[in-house]
């Protein structure tokens, strides 16, 4: 079964659905955007590394992305704004990675596939990757659960509960940065962000309660992920971004359901 | 025994000096107030309190095993969380229903579970953020600013819910307000804070110190005026009118 690269392609996107589903909630509801796609950039810088030691680009991505992560939330509190930060470091991060990819001699590299990945390509071993990477994300989450979402509500209710909001920041961060390097492969830099905010603002127009949004939201990445690999393989469109344009045309019908009950 | 014991404590903020020189201490069962101009650090010393931030010089000695329940300063839920009310009210611990149901209606609120947190009108969000403080049967409840954002009769009656509160619970409280009139007839001692704590003492005492005035001008005859009247009338239903009038 797994032979087939279209239900491998399927069954990783599924995997990076489900995890993208309760994190994007928090990505959300934190204004976590931009950070999201920091993270992303940098970890390219983390990928040419790899490269250049021939390490499994995994953990390449996943230490650069920590080490951007740390940086960006421990110098926001020194006097800068978190996307005058982020800008600097991502975008540097970003650039270094291009440049040090082209010193890498004897290995040719199509760049451009870790901007926008290949999930048609994904193999058995990428696969057993990005499912164990999912459920440490997942699981990792459900442990942060009711802490994360005080503090993200509100960092003095937060505290007056005994729970620390910095650390709490700290684990999403690392939660976000093992995300990335887990997906960066498959879907790349640019549909990371796509992949993590447009689920779960779609499922907020619907849900009552955080929980019901992170399921929600895991549902229509599933969805859109099985969605759009249909389309793709029928219309013969690149696959990624038609993933995530059947995630926007969800987000819009979200949209006028919303209204239509609302009114 | 005191529940809360504050030794020369001091908060900087960068070469700032927020708090200096506080000795404070608070007593089981009695109302404190702590008024002072905007940025005189009352809030700060909320949050000292709580443990939301740490001193820079001095000490916050807590009763063992203190439970506190803290009321923040007009909290903003991000409109992107959805989130019934008795979803928060469960954060960030399971609560059984019955404690639930209790503490609602301890703040004077019932049927607003399956509301969401963005629909409630500023009233009705204050006494949720109340409940949520009572759930853990507070030694002492701690509010900051509780009224903000409410019309006059509503703040009224949010503090005469309050000294209802310590008669029923015989819990402490420490309340930060800049209404004056009103949050000084129901307060045994009062804090005039600006930095430093200027004076302290009882409502009537604390109004004709030279030091309040000062800082507060002399449009205070007021709060001391409404303060007597208040006491003239048996505690009742119809303070809330008396409120309104003042």
């Amino acid at each position: 079964m797994l032979d087939s690269f279209l239900i491998r392609a399927a069954l990783a996107g599924i995997g990076i659905a489900l995890a993208a589903g309760p994190l994007g909630c928090f990505i959300v509801w934190r204004r976590m955007a931009y950070f999201g796609e920091a993270t992303a950039h940098a970890s390219v810088l983390g990928i040419a590394l790899s490269l250049a030691i021939s390490a499994p680009i995994f953990y390449g991505a996943l230490l650069v992305s920590l080490v951007m992560a740390v940086i960006v939330s421990s110098l926001s509190s020194r006097g800068y704004a978190m996307d005058t930060l982020l800008g600097v470091v991502a975008h540097s991060a970003l650039a270094s990675g291009l440049v040090a990819v082209s010193f890498i001699s004897g290995i040719r590299i199509d760049v451009m596939a870790f901007l926008f990945g290949d999930i048609l390509a994904v193999n058995k071993q990428d696969l057993l990757l990005i499912w164990f990477g999912s459920l440490v994300v997942m699981a990792l989450i459900y442990w942060r659960w009711s802490p994360l979402l005080i503090a993200t509500m509100s960092t003095d209710l937060a505290h007056a509960s005994g729970i620390k909001p910095k650390k709490e920041q700290l684990i999403l961060t690392i939660i976000l940065a093992l995300f990335v390097a887990v997906a960066i492969k498959v879907i790349g830099v640019i549909l990371i962000v796509s992949m993590l905010v447009i689920p779960a603002a779609t499922a907020l127009r619907l849900a009552n309660t955080p929980e019901k949004m992170a399921i929600g939201a895991m549902i229509v990445g599933t969805v859109s992920v099985l969605g759009g690999l249909q389309l793709s393989f029928s219309f013969d469109t690149p696959t990624g971004p038609t993933i995530v344009c059947f995630a926007a045309i969800l987000f819009i019908i979200s949209n006028i359901f919303a209204l239509i009950r609302r009114s | 025994m005191s529940l809360i014991e504050i030794t020369n404590l001091g908060y900087d903020l960068g070469a700032k000096k927020i708090l200096h020189d506080i000795d404070l201490k608070l007593f089981e069962g009695e109302i404190v107030t702590v008024v002072g101009p905007n940025g005189s650090g009352k809030s700060t010393l909320l949050r000292l309190i709580i443990g939301a931030i740490n001193p820079t010089k001095g000490s916050i000695e807590r009763k063992q095993n203190l439970r506190i329940g803290y009321v923040p300063q007009s909290l903003h839920i991000d409109p992107t969380i959805p989130i019934t009310v008795k979803r928060f009210l469960n954060l960030p611990i399971r609560v059984p229903i019955n404690d639930l149901t209790e503490a609602t209606k301890q703040a004077g609120i019932n049927n607003l579970f399956d509301k969401q947190m963005t629909e409630l009108s500023g009233g009705q969000f204050q006494r949720v953020l109340l409940a949520r403080a009572l759930i853990n049967k507070p030694d002492i409840l701690l509010l900051d600013e509780p009224t903000q954002g409410l019309d006059q009769p509503g703040s009224a009656n949010f503090y005469q819910q309050i000294e209802q509160l310590r008669k029923m619970l015989n819990c402490s409280v420490l309340m930060v307000s800049h209404e004056l009139h009103v949050v000084m007839s129901a307060s045994d001692r009062v804090i005039c804070l600006n930095g430093h704590i200027c004076c302290q003492g009882k409502p009537e005492i604390v109004a004709s110190a030279p030091e309040y005035k000062e800082i507060f001008g002399s449009g205070t005859e007021g709060a001391l005026a409404i303060y007597r009247h208040e006491h003239n009338h048996s505690h009742g239903s119809d303070n809330l009118k008396e409120n309104n009038v003042g």
